[in-house]
C-alpha cells in the first residue's frame, strides 16, 4: 500500500520547497510551517487546490504566488469538489492520451471552516465517490481570515468573536467535531491526523495520504498565534502540547484499523507522562477566562472531555 | 464551401437531444446533479457512460454547487466539461458561475428553464437563467429541440474559442422543450467532432514569464483563481467584459460554419427576424414562445397586418447592434418577458431592449408583456391581442399600460 519512502532531516531540508516563502502569513502562523512540509512530502507531479481561508489569501495575492506547483482556488466550501474535478480530468485525459504524464497527484488544502463546516457536503461526496486525493485540513479552530469565528472545529471554552467569553458565557459551549472520526466512518482507505512538532510523522502521513489510492485525509493540527492570542514563538511547542496533553492524539486509520502513532502511543504505555490540559490552556489568550475564579472548573470539564475522548481513541486502538 | 451532411431523423425530446449532441461532443468530464426537467440529460448520459459509448468521466456529484464547480477545475485542467441544470439547480451554482467565467473556463451548461421557488414549481419560465444574467457567462436561448442540439454542439466551439474562453448556457424550456418529442435531424459523430475540433488552449504568460498553456499542468506552476485587489480586480473583469464583444463575432461565424455543415442556422446566430423586413409592428422573445409567435405573425401577414418578431436567441452577450438594426423601423415593438424583476421597471428582456433603442431616432414605441410564469400556457388567441395591443398604440400614438400581464387573473 505504501512506499518504503525513509528521508533524513538533511534530505527534507535540502529538497526544493514548493510552497514558497515570501507569502504574507503572520509571524508564527503554525498553518504556513504545515504547508511547506507537506509540499515536502510530495512526490512527483503534483496539482494542489485550497479553499478560500488565510492559506489562500497569504500565499496568492496576485500578481505574486507561494506556490511552485500548479495551483487553483475557486471557492470556500468546495475544495474536495475542486479536487474531483481535476482527478477526474487527469484521469480521462490520461487514458486518452491527452496527457503525457504517467501519474499527477493531487492536493486539496482547506482550513476547519472550509472542512468542518461549510465545506464538509462537498468533501463526503468526494470521499464517497473515491476520487484519488489527498485532503489537508489544517486545523487552527476558527475561521481566521474573516477575523477569528468560531467554527465546528473551535474547541469547547474557546474565545472567538462569535463566541466571545463575556460574563455569562464563557467562550465557545459546544465541542470540536470529531471530524477525522467522521471521516474513518466514510470507509476510505487512509485518514490520519499529524502536528508539526512532529515533523517527520506529518512528512510521512502526507506522503502515506499521496500514494494511498483513492481518497486520504490528513488532519493537521495547526496553532494560529493571532487568533489564540498566543506567543508567535510558542506556535510549534503548542503542537508539542497538544499532543502531550491528550487534546490532540496522533493516529492512523489504515483501511479503518485505528492506530496509536508513535508520540501518542508512548503516552498509551505510560499514562504518567500525560500532560495536564492546563499546561496547554494556560498559553492562549483564547482560554484566558477559563483562569479567572468564575470560570476556573471549566478547566475540569476541558480534562474531562479530552480523557474521555483519549479513553474511547485507546479503545479504538485496541489498547485498553 | 461545405455542402450539408446527409443526416439521420431520430424521434427526440430536448433533454435527449442535448445529451446526444454532448455524447458526439467528446466530452471528457460530466458532473452532474438531476433535477426536474433537466434529469433525463443525465439519466441518458448515465446510460450512455453504463453502456461504453462515450469516453467521458461521469461524476455524479452530491450537489450541483459541486458539479459546477468539478466541471470548471476539469476545466482549466484541459478537459473540455460539460453540465446541465435547471431552477434551485442554478441557484444553487450561483456563486460558482461567476468564478467559471472568472477563471475565462469554456464550460458548456444545458438548462431546462424552470420557474424559481416559492411557491414550489416544476414548470418553464426564465426566471432562473436570468437571476444569473451577469454572471458572465454566455447565453443562448433556443426554440425548439433541433435548436437545443444544434446549439450545444454550437456551444462548445464558442466557448472554447481563444478570443472568447467564456462559459456558455444553452436554455431549452422545461417541459415545452425538455419533454416533447420532435424529430431532430442529427449529424454523424465524426462530423460533429470534426466541427467542434479538439480543445484548443490559448498560451499565456506565467508569473515566472514563461510561455505555457493556460491550464494546470505539471510541466508549468501556474496559479489559478487567486486573491487580487484593488489593484488588478477591475482589469480581469474588463477583460471579460471584452471576451464577450469578441463572442458577439464568434457566434455569428460559429452558426454560418454550422449552417454549412447542416443546413441549419439561427438568423445570425443572435437574432432571429421574422417577417421584420417592412414590420410596423412586432414582438421580441426567446425560447419556444417563438414558435407560437411565428403561427400567429403568419395568420396576421394573411390579413395584411404588417407584423414581425424578433426571436432574442443569444442574451449576453446583447447583440445591441443587431436589436436597432432590425428594430429601427418599427413603429411599436412588444417585449416578451418570461420573467420579473419585482420593484423593477418591468422585466429583464424590457430593461434591455428598450435601453438600447433608447438612443436612435424616432425611437419606437416599446412595451412589455409578462407572460408564461410557472409554466403557464401562452395561447395563439393572447399573442394576438398583443398584436392588436401594440396596433393599437400605433393607431392612438398612446400606450396605456407599459408594462402588462399575459394570461394573469387580476
Ligand atoms: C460562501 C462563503 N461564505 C463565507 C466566506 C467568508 N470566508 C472566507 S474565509 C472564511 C473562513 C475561513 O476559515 P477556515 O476555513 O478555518 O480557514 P482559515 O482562514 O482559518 O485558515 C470565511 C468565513 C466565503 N469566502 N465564502
Ligand atoms: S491569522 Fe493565523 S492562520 Fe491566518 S496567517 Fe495569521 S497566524 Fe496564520
Ligand atoms: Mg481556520
Amino acid at each position: 500500500m505504501f512506499s518504503e519512502w525513509k528521508f533524513t532531516a538533511k534530505e527534507i531540508a535540502e529538497k526544493p520547497d514548493l510552497f514558497l516563502s515570501g507569502h504574507r502569513a503572520c509571524a508564527g502562523c503554525a498553518p504556513a510551517t504545515v504547508l511547506r512540509l507537506i509540499m515536502k512530502a510530495v512526490r512527483g507531479p503534483t496539482i494542489v487546490t485550497n479553499a478560500t481561508g488565510c492559506m489562500e489569501v497569504v500565499s496568492s495575492i496576485y500578481p505574486y504566488t507561494s506556490w511552485a506547483v500548479p495551483w487553483i482556488h475557486t471557492a470556500f466550501e468546495n475544495a474536495a469538489a475542486n479536487a474531483s474535478g481535476i482527478e477526474s480530468a487527469l484521469k480521462i485525459l490520461k487514458k486518452k492520451g491527452k496527457i503525457k504524464h504517467e501519474h499527477v497527484d493531487v492536493i486539496a488544502l482547506a482550513g476547519d471552516g472550509g472542512t468542518y463546516d461549510i465545506g464538509i457536503q462537498a468533501l463526503s461526496g468526494a470521499v464517497e465517490r473515491g476520487h484519488d486525493f489527498l485532503y489537508v485540513l489544517y486545523d487552527n479552530e476558527a475561521y481566521m481570515n474573516t477575523g477569528i469565528q468560531r467554527s465546528g472545529g473551535t474547541p469547547f471554552g474557546a474565545s472567538t468573536t462569535t463566541s466571545p467569553a463575556g460574563t455569562v458565557i464563557p467562550g465557545k459551549l459546544q465541542n470540536k467535531k470529531p471530524i477525522a472520526d467522521i471521516m474513518v466512518a466514510h470507509e476510505i482507505p487512509y485518514v490520519a491526523t499529524a502536528s508539526p512538532f512532529y515533523w517527520r510523522d506529518l512528512i510521512t502521513k502526507a506522503r502515506k495520504g499521496i500514494e494511498v489510492d483513492g481518497p486520504a485525509f490528513l488532519h493537521v493540527f495547526a496553532p494560529c498565534p493571532r487568533g489564540w492570542r498566543s506567543d508567535p514563538a510558542k506556535s510549534i511547542e503548542l503542537s508539542r502540547l497538544a499532543v502531550e496533553t491528550c487534546i490532540f492524539p496522533l493516529w492512523e486509520a489504515i483501511n479503518g484499523e485505528y492506530q496509536l502513532s508513535t508520540p501518542s502511543k508512548v503516552l498509551a504505555l505510560a499514562p504518567q507522562k500525560k500532560k495536564p490540559v492546563r499546561e496547554y490552556l494556560k498559553l492562549q489568550g483564547r482560554f484566558r477566562h477559563l483562569f479567572t475564579p468564575k470560570f476556573e472548573k471549566l478547566t475540569e470539564e476541558i480534562q474531562r472531555i479530552t480523557d474521555e475522548r483519549w479513553q474511547r481513541l485507546l479503545r479504538k486502538c485496541g489498547m485498553t | 464551401m461545405q455542402s450539408v451532411i446527409k443526416q439521420e431523423i431520430l424521434a427526440l425530446n430536448g433533454d435527449e437531444a442535448v445529451a446526444l449532441a454532448v455524447k458526439q461532443s467528446d466530452v471528457d468530464v460530466v458532473a452532474a446533479y438531476p433535477i426536474t426537467p433537466q434529469t433525463i440529460m443525465v439519466e441518458r448520459f448515465s446510460e450512455y457512460v453504463a453502456n461504453g459509448e462515450v469516453e467521458t468521466e461521469f461524476v455524479c456529484t452530491e450537489s450541483e454547487h459541486s458539479a459546477l464547480t468539478a466541471c470548471l477545475t476539469a476545466s482549466v485542467t484541459g478537459a473540455r466539461a460539460f453540465t446541465a441544470s435547471a431552477s434551485a439547480g442554478l441557484a444553487l451554482m450561483h456563486e460558482i458561475l461567476f468564478v467559471t467565467s472568472g477563471c475565462r473556463a469554456p464550460v458548456v451548461m444545458a438548462i431546462a428553464n424552470r420557474a424559481l421557488s416559492a411557491p414550489l414549481n416544476i414548470h418553464c419560465d426564465h426566471s432562473d437563467t436570468m437571476a444569473q444574467r451577469d454572471s458572465g457567462w454566455i447565453q443562448i436561448y433556443v426554440e425548439n429541440a433541433q435548436e437545443a442540439y444544434d446549439s450545444v454542439i454550437q456551444a462548445f466551439k464558442i466557448a472554447e474559442n481563444p478570443k472568447v474562453l467564456l462559459p456558455v448556457i444553452v436554455g431549452l424550456d422545461g417541459f415545452t422543450l425538455s419533454h416533447t418529442l420532435e424529430n431532430v435531424k442529427v449529424l454523424p459523430d465524426n462530423i460533429v467532432r470534426k466541427f467542434i475540433g479538439t480543445r484548443q488552449l490559448p498560451f499565456v504568460m506565467t508569473h515566472e514569464g514563461k510561455r505555457a498553456l493556460f491550464k494546470l499542468d505539471p510541466e508549468n506552476s501556474m496559479s489559478m483563481g487567486p486573491i487580487a485587489l484593488q489593484n488588478y480586480y477591475f482589469e480581469f473583469k474588463r477583460q471579460q467584459e471584452e471576451a464577450m464583444k469578441n463572442a458577439l463575432e464568434v457566434i455569428p461565424q460559429v452558426n454560418e460554419e454550422y449552417a454549412q455543415i447542416s443546413g441549419r442556422h439561427y438568423g445570425d446566430g443572435l437574432l432571429e427576424p421574422y417577417h421584420l423586413e417592412d414590420a410596423e409592428i412586432a414582438t421580441v422573445c426567446l425560447g419556444s414562445t417563438a414558435g407560437t409567435v411565428k403561427t400567429v405573425v403568419d395568420e396576421l401577414r394573411s390579413e395584411g397586418v404588417k407584423a414581425g418578431l424578433l426571436r432574442l436567441r443569444t442574451f449576453r452577450p446583447l447583440p445591441v447592434e443587431g436589436i436597432i438594426r432590425y428594430l429601427q423601423k418599427v413603429k411599436a415593438v412588444g417585449i416578451m418577458d418570461r420573467s420579473m424583476s419585482f420593484g423593477g421597471h418591468g422585466g429583464p428582456a424590457f430593461h434591455e431592449i428598450r435601453h438600447t433603442l433608447y438612443d436612435i431616432q424616432n425611437r419606437p414605441y416599446i412595451v412589455n408583456y409578462i407572460y408564461g410564469l410557472g409554466g403557464r400556457d401562452t395561447s395563439p388567441s393572447q399573442i394576438h391581442r398583443i398584436y392588436e395591443n401594440l396596433q393599437k398604440i400605433v393607431r392612438t400614438d398612446h400606450v396605456e399600460h407599459l408594462i402588462n400581464y399575459v394570461g394573469l387573473r387580476e
